[in-house]
């Protein structure tokens, strides 16, 4: 027992401890994420509080009452109680009643389509996920960009999200929630990045062969340079109209982030409800 | 003539696949050349391939599981390799269409074909045993129903020769596995092989449904099982309405790929988010389907190893029915991620908590059954322990992904494999071992070395917190699963970690096999006579290791909970002056054969060998034809061959 109990807290240290500096769901950079982490860490704290003891209690019981001992007390007919049983029932029952408070709130504060608020105005981005790369339409401002993803801090982003081929998931760990993108419909999602910095995105759902590199970055910078990249990015890309369109939605693996100067106002539509035929 | 099939199918020119078909043919082909060679066929056939005794299809479910651990092990192991290399810009060694495959098998073989035939083999052993009955309630259904899990296990180790596996993910979810992104035989393998053996899990559901609720020794009410019957009868009841479910939604997904229909296709009005709803329809219901039993072993094991019985037996049944059907109201929550709302989100979320309430009472139920107990521990209650305190930390985190918010940060992660393993390996594997030494002396006549389970357990369980520990880690900082390389330096010493842990499971693996081996040379010395080697309470203990085919000589009269434990408790019982004769079915080949025809179907279907197809159906409904209107009557044992076995047996006992 002691060897498991010294590999288990040293395992435990690292767990608490490494996780601080490195860019995954404990390191949030925006509100949806942290207030994911702090539910994350109540519910562990709410959840210790019973399963600690159960462990202790365990290992405790298994010590004194093996067979060897002879100062235990041994009572092989002894298998009720009303009052234990009242209390075995009654402490997961009140855990969960906590944490169903927990995650009624939590759902609907943090429902991903639910819009944030703030003074800012938002700005909506379309994203689309392609064999097996990202591209995000920014429709208001008439540009594009695949595998990067710039966003203004401090401004709400509504994000509209389809997929041009099978399903895939969304997902910043710094900024919070992850959402799937589904061929043939548009799922929402509502994020925010509070201070600028580069965050890695992913795919969180397996879309076939070229799944591992389908990366992307989100940087998050003040709204000057949001506003000089996007100036950049008009002139200098190429257009995304259908041909282009065609071309890039050819399957293809570690694709490189490239941008676009101009977008087709309809392309986000068209991809959601292809016309038959 | 024959199809898609062409040499192509074999993959000649890639190494690691073709070394891996080849060591899978050889090992098959020396096999069969042994078994003719010592000319044991006519015994294996008359003995075993065509056995209805339920005792000996339980052994041959667990053999079957044990065999896939392996085959299931060498993928994990090929994976965690693969992701110790791939880090930056390296690839590792196993491309993604390859590694892929891997995952996919992974998965499928470790539920399908190792941790269901270990639970449904060792149901099969013990149920019948422990209600004081001869047999299940269906015999040659009984073996037909392992023949068809054989028949799936078998096509899924032929795609390692012939053509390729999934390479969809263990649950095959479209549109990935439809025709327009999967276009090889890969799906149609994992279709198949899982139709097949879905068909085997239904039928011994139903089978042990009716043994344990009409086929129970006199005396033996419900509440008076032991609670391994409860949870095998809670479990089968989820068989029974799950696996339905199952086959319905492949059907639906073979027609997509067969026919051109649009179940679940991207166009023509398919919708695949059924198929991920009903998929999980069925998918929450098997975690709980291979769990219960686990959960009644662990009642078992704790209340004979701490010589007391098992606290709280009525909270034990009502927590186990109340698992039963709350497993039904809860498959939502494995696609939060999917924005089906708040409302609906919160009340999958919290359904999910509630089942946390029942299994709670439960491990509180074990803790006071250890208090004031006397514990042996033997290799079994060391299992349990282990149990326990890796089953608390897996419910936390199951609890943890209940909550929506959490989810959303969480889903499809590395801390989502690390959960499901922790709960997999923590309760079902741990359950699962800790069985199989406690009946192996009641199947075989000894016991199992006792030194080499022990390193075993401590392999398994240090393995495990090695292996699984550093994933929750990876999944905090944002790796998900399936990834075949990754760029991210910093999460390479986990995953170093938890090949660690992958290499010290494999000793415990070896040593499962060495304490087999072990066992089997020295098992003179440790032949279990008396039939009751861990002074057991259940009235599986109260007849011979290895029990006569007809399991007990009179059927015992059950007056209370832990019958036998009370029958020693009030002395001997006398033998009756004269025996009555029985009946006991004869051996049928029609499950080895109807499987052998399902397996002949299954691979026409999958390269599209329409001919071979039909004749495949065809010749299985003749072969069920057939032996259904023969009459073939019973096998008669006569009251005095009764008595001369029990005498032989009594006076063993004495003896010992």
């Amino acid at each position: 027992m002691r060897s498991f109990s010294l590999v288990s807290s040293a395992l435990a240290a690292t767990c608490l401890v490494a996780p601080c500096r490195g860019q995954g769901v404990l390191d949030p950079q925006g509100p949806i994420a942290a207030a994911e982490r702090l539910i994350l860490l109540n519910a562990t704290a709410i959840m210790l509080v019973v399963v600690l003891p159960v462990i202790v209690l365990t290992l405790a019981f298994a010590w004194w009452y093996r067979a060897s001992n002879t100062r235990a007390a041994y009572q092989p007919d002894w298998s009720y109680s009303g009052h234990i049983e009242l209390v075995t029932w009654a402490i997961p029952a009140m855990v969960v009643i906590l944490l169903a408070a927990v995650g009624w709130i939590g759902s609907h504060q943090l429902d991903p389509a639910r819009k944030l608020q703030s003074d800012a105005r938002s700005i909506r981005i379309e994203v689309v996920s392609l064999d097996w790369k990202w591209l995000f339409i920014y429709p208001d401002q008439g540009v594009a960009a695949v595998n990067e993803l710039v966003i203004p801090t401090g401004v709400p982003v509504e994000f509209v999200l389809t997929s041009a081929t099978v399903m895939n998931s969304f997902f910043v760990p710094q900024l919070g929630s992850q959402i799937y993108t589904m061929p043939g419909m548009a799922t929402r999602l509502n994020l925010l990045a509070g201070r600028p910095g580069d965050y890695p995105g992913l795919s969180a759902n397996f879309s076939g062969d070229g799944f591992s590199d389908m990366r992307f970055l989100v940087h998050a910078v003040p709204a000057a340079d949001y506003d000089s990249w996007l100036a950049r990015t008009r002139e200098a890309g190429p257009a995304l109209n259908a041909d282009a369109y065609s071309q890039l939605a050819r399957p293809e693996g570690n694709a490189q982030a490239r941008t676009y100067g101009s977008v087709d106002p309809n392309l986000f539509e068209r991809i959601v409800t292809p016309t038959e035929h | 003539m024959l199809g898609k099939l062409s040499w192509d199918a074999v993959p000649f020119n890639q190494p690691i696949p073709m070394a891996a078909s080849m060591f899978i043919v050889a090992v098959m082909l020396g096999v069969s050349g042994l078994i003719t060679w010592k000319g044991w066929w006519p015994y294996l056939w008359r003995e075993w391939l065509t056995s209805v005794d339920h005792k000996r299809i339980g052994v041959m479910y667990v053999l079957l599981a044990l065999v896939l651990l392996l085959r299931g092990f060498i993928d994990a192991i090929m994976m965690r390799t693969q992701l110790v290399i791939a880090a930056g810009n390296a690839q590792g060694y196993l491309p993604p269409e390859h590694y892929d495959q891997i995952f996919s098998a992974h998965g499928t073989i470790m539920i399908f074909f190792m941790a269901m035939p270990f639970m449904v083999g060792l149901m099969n052993f013990v149920v019948p045993l422990q209600l004081g009955v001869r047999d299940v309630a269906f015999p040659v259904l009984n073996a037909t129903s392992f023949w068809l899990t054989a028949a799936g296990a078998l096509l899924v180790n032929i795609s390692l020769v012939v053509g390729e596996f999934a390479r969809t993910g263990w649950l095959a979810y479209p549109p990935l596995s439809e025709l327009q992104f999967s276009p090889g035989v890969g799906v149609d393998y994992y279709l198949w092989a899982l139709q097949i053996s879905g068909i085997g899990a239904l039928l011994a559901g139903i089978n042990m449904v009716t043994t344990i609720l009409k086929l129970r020794a006199p005396g033996m009410t419900y509440m008076r099982m032991p609670v391994f019957c409860w949870t095998s009868l809670a479990s089968s009841m989820l068989i029974v309405a799950a696996f339905p479910i199952l086959t319905a939604t492949f059907g639906m997904l073979l027609l997509d790929r067969y026919v051109g229909m649009h179940f679940f296709t991207n166009d023509g009005g398919g919708n695949f988010m059924m198929y991920i709803n009903l998929i999980w329809a069925w998918g929450h219901p098997e975690v709980y389907i291979l769990v219960l039993p686990a959960f009644g072993i662990f009642s078992e094991v704790i209340a004979t190893f701490s010589g007391k019985q098992l606290f709280g037996y009525r909270s034990m049944v009502l927590a186990t029915l109340a698992i039963c059907v709350l497993s039904f109201m809860v498959w939502l929550h494995h696609f939060f991620t999917m924005g089906a709302g708040a409302d609906v989100n919160a009340v999958f979320g919290i359904m999910s908590m509630i089942i946390a309430i029942p299994t709670g009472v439960k491990l509180f139920n074990w803790l006071f059954t250890l208090y004031r107990g006397r514990l042996r521990f033997e290799v079994p209650l060391l299992w349990a322990i282990g149990f326990m305190i890796t089953f608390v930390v897996g419910g936390l985190t199951g609890v943890l992904l209940a909550v929506p918010p959490a989810d959303f940060v969480l889903h499809n992660s590395l801390f989502l494999v690390a959960h499901f393993h922790n709960v997999i390996i923590g309760a079902v594997l741990f359950g699962a071992m800790a069985g199989y030494y406690y009946w192996f002396p009641k199947a075989f006549g000894f016991t199992l070395d006792r030194r080499l389970g022990a390193v075993s357990f401590w392999c398994w369980l240090i393995g495990f917190y090695l292996a699984f520990m550093p994933l929750y880690v990876l999944g905090l900082l944002g790796m998900t699963r399936r990834m075949q390389h990754y760029a991210d330096l910093s999460w390479q010493p986990y995953l170093i970690v938890a090949e660690v842990g992958a290499v010290v499971i494999f000793g415990g693996i070896v040593a499962t096999i060495a304490q087999l081996v072990v066992s089997i040379r020295t098992r003179d010395r440790r032949r279990d006579l008396t039939g009751d080697p861990w002074n057991g309470r259940t009235l599986e203990w109260s007849t011979a290791s290895p029990p006569p085919a007809y399991n007990f000589a009179v059927l015992p009269e059950v007056e209370s909970l832990d019958a036998f434990w009370a029958m020693k408790q009030h002395g001997p019982v006398k033998p009756p002056d004269q025996y009555q004769s029985i009946e006991m079915p004869r051996n049928s080949p029609n499950g080895f054969v109807t499987a052998f025809l399902a397996v002949v179907t299954g691979f026409a279907m999958i390269w599209h060998i329409w001919w071979m197809a039909i004749l495949g159906v065809a010749c299985a409904l003749l072969t069920l034809l057939t032996f259904g209107w023969m009459e073939r009557g019973e096998v008669e044992i006569s009251g005095a061959q009764l008595a001369e076995a029990e005498r032989v047996r009594l006076r063993r006992e004495d003896g010992a």
